[in-house]
């Protein structure tokens, strides 16, 4: 397959160009549910990431094997057996941010940016190129849960990982953690990098004649 | 265990599934693994947090004098439950372990009481996986403050309005299915446990050993 990107194109397309939340709009639910501190969004973002990279590897050495009619079965067997290990992981190692997270954990398992990948890239490409792609992917995921809960921690708690950054004087607006405040700063956080993407085609354009 | 296709050939279904059986297998017997390493630490931070919250559950009562004790319930399972006494060791109450099926998984919920099981005086939510932003306010103070101060000995009724009687809770408002699981769970609980409960007070077991 020739028209296939490479394993280096896979990463790199992960982490800006094809950044699964702000370019393909994929993994709304924990974007928006999770991203009201950093330590939440964080841990969501290693979690995926492990399910991510591990159902990649899993279906591209199986990829051969893969019946057609029945793959989506398989995506979505393979998907939530790691949902389940890392869930357990998390309620043994992390108690207080597995109860935190609650219901967001088994729910990745309907992420849709797992099985985009799975069906995408997994199941096409070897397994070199399905790594590359699974860590791209979740770098670019762990990136933009990142960036919306730097905002709303800061605003709404005037912290970033738990640590005082803003001046105890700050109101915390503390519309910024609750629902509300994580549709706002996806909005604008996505209005920003779609004009950013539309500034710097233009530029390009012109420079191009 | 052959079927024709629509061209009239043979299929076996075992040709066609082999791989999401033994894919089944291959997950379940991983998950079982994960299950048995990582269980007894999970119940450990469960037991953990029990402990926590039993000076909520009995006001007055000190975590460090609880007495566990394995009781026969009615339906005849061995159940743990938690004998709270105050520092001087009087016997302040009860707390008892519950769990029922809500509207998305099992809940899992302690029940604080008095010594004669007459009152609640505590109710905390341990697991529970209910819609996010309706149901899972089960677990919020409000909610569980609707049970503080209620009957023990006759069984709770969810009730839509402010509640007129002393035994009826008020539902959460678009979490009727949630907040009627949570009752029903405690109603039972305290049913299956009230009669060896109070045998063993009556026992003249009262005193802290």
């Amino acid at each position: 397959m020739q028209d296939q990107p490479t394993a280096l194109e896979r990463f790199i397309n992960g982490i800006l160009p094809e950044n699964p939340v702000y370019r393909q709009l994929l993994g709304m639910c924990p974007t928006l549910a999770v991203t009201g501190g950093m330590k939440p969004a964080i841990t969501m973002a290693g979690a995926t990431a492990f399910v991510l990279i591990l159902a990649n590897i899993i279906i591209s050495l199986i990829r051969g094997l893969l019946k057609p009619h029945l793959r989506i079965l398989v995506f979505t067997l393979t998907i939530a057996t790691f949902v389940t290990i890392v869930d357990r992981f998390l309620a043994a190692y992390l108690y207080e941010m597995s109860k935190e997270l609650g219901p967001y954990v088994p729910l990745i398992i309907v992420n849709c940016l797992i099985i985009s990948r799975v069906e995408i890239c997994a199941s096409k490409q070897s397994v070199r190129v399905a790594v590359a792609d699974g860590v791209g992917m979740s770098l670019g995921f762990a990136l933009a849960l990142a960036s919306i809960a730097t905002v709303r921690e800061i605003l709404g708690s005037g912290t970033w990982f738990g640590l005082q950054v803003l001046g105890e004087g700050w109101p915390a607006w503390g519309i910024m953690v609750l629902p509300p405040g994580a549709f706002l700063t996806l909005g604008l956080l996505l209005g920003g990098a779609e004009w950013y993407g539309q500034w710097r085609s233009r530029r390009r354009a012109r420079a191009g004649g | 265990m052959t079927a024709m296709d629509e061209q009239g050939k043979r299929i076996s279904y075992i040709g066609q599934a082999w791989l999401v059986i033994l894919l089944a297998l291959c997950f379940g017997a991983a998950l079982a693994l994960v299950h048995t390493t990582l269980g007894p630490r999970i119940a450990e931070n469960k037991r953990n947090e029990t402990y926590s919250v039993i000076p909520v559950l009995v006001p007055g009562s000190d975590r460090d004098m609880t007495e566990e004790l394995i009781v026969q319930s009615r339906s005849g399972s061995d159940v743990r439950v938690y004998k709270a006494f105050t520092t001087d060791g009087k016997h302040k109450g009860w707390v008892i372990p519950a769990q029922g099926q809500g509207f998305a998984d099992r809940i899992e919920l302690l029940i604080g009481q008095d010594v004669d099981l007459t009152t609640i005086t505590g109710m905390y939510v341990l697991a529970q996986k209910e819609t996010p932003g309706l149901g899972d306010y089960i677990k919020g103070e409000d909610f569980r403050d609707r049970f503080r101060g209620k009957p023990a000995d006759r069984p709770l009724v969810v009730v839509k309005t402010d509640p007129r009687e002393e035994n009826e809770i008020q539902a959460l408002t678009g979490a009727t299915i949630s907040s009627e699981s949570v009752t029903d769970t405690i109603n039972s609980a305290i049913d299956n446990l009230r009669e060896v409960l109070l045998a063993h007070n009556s026992s003249g077991a009262g005193a802290r050993k």
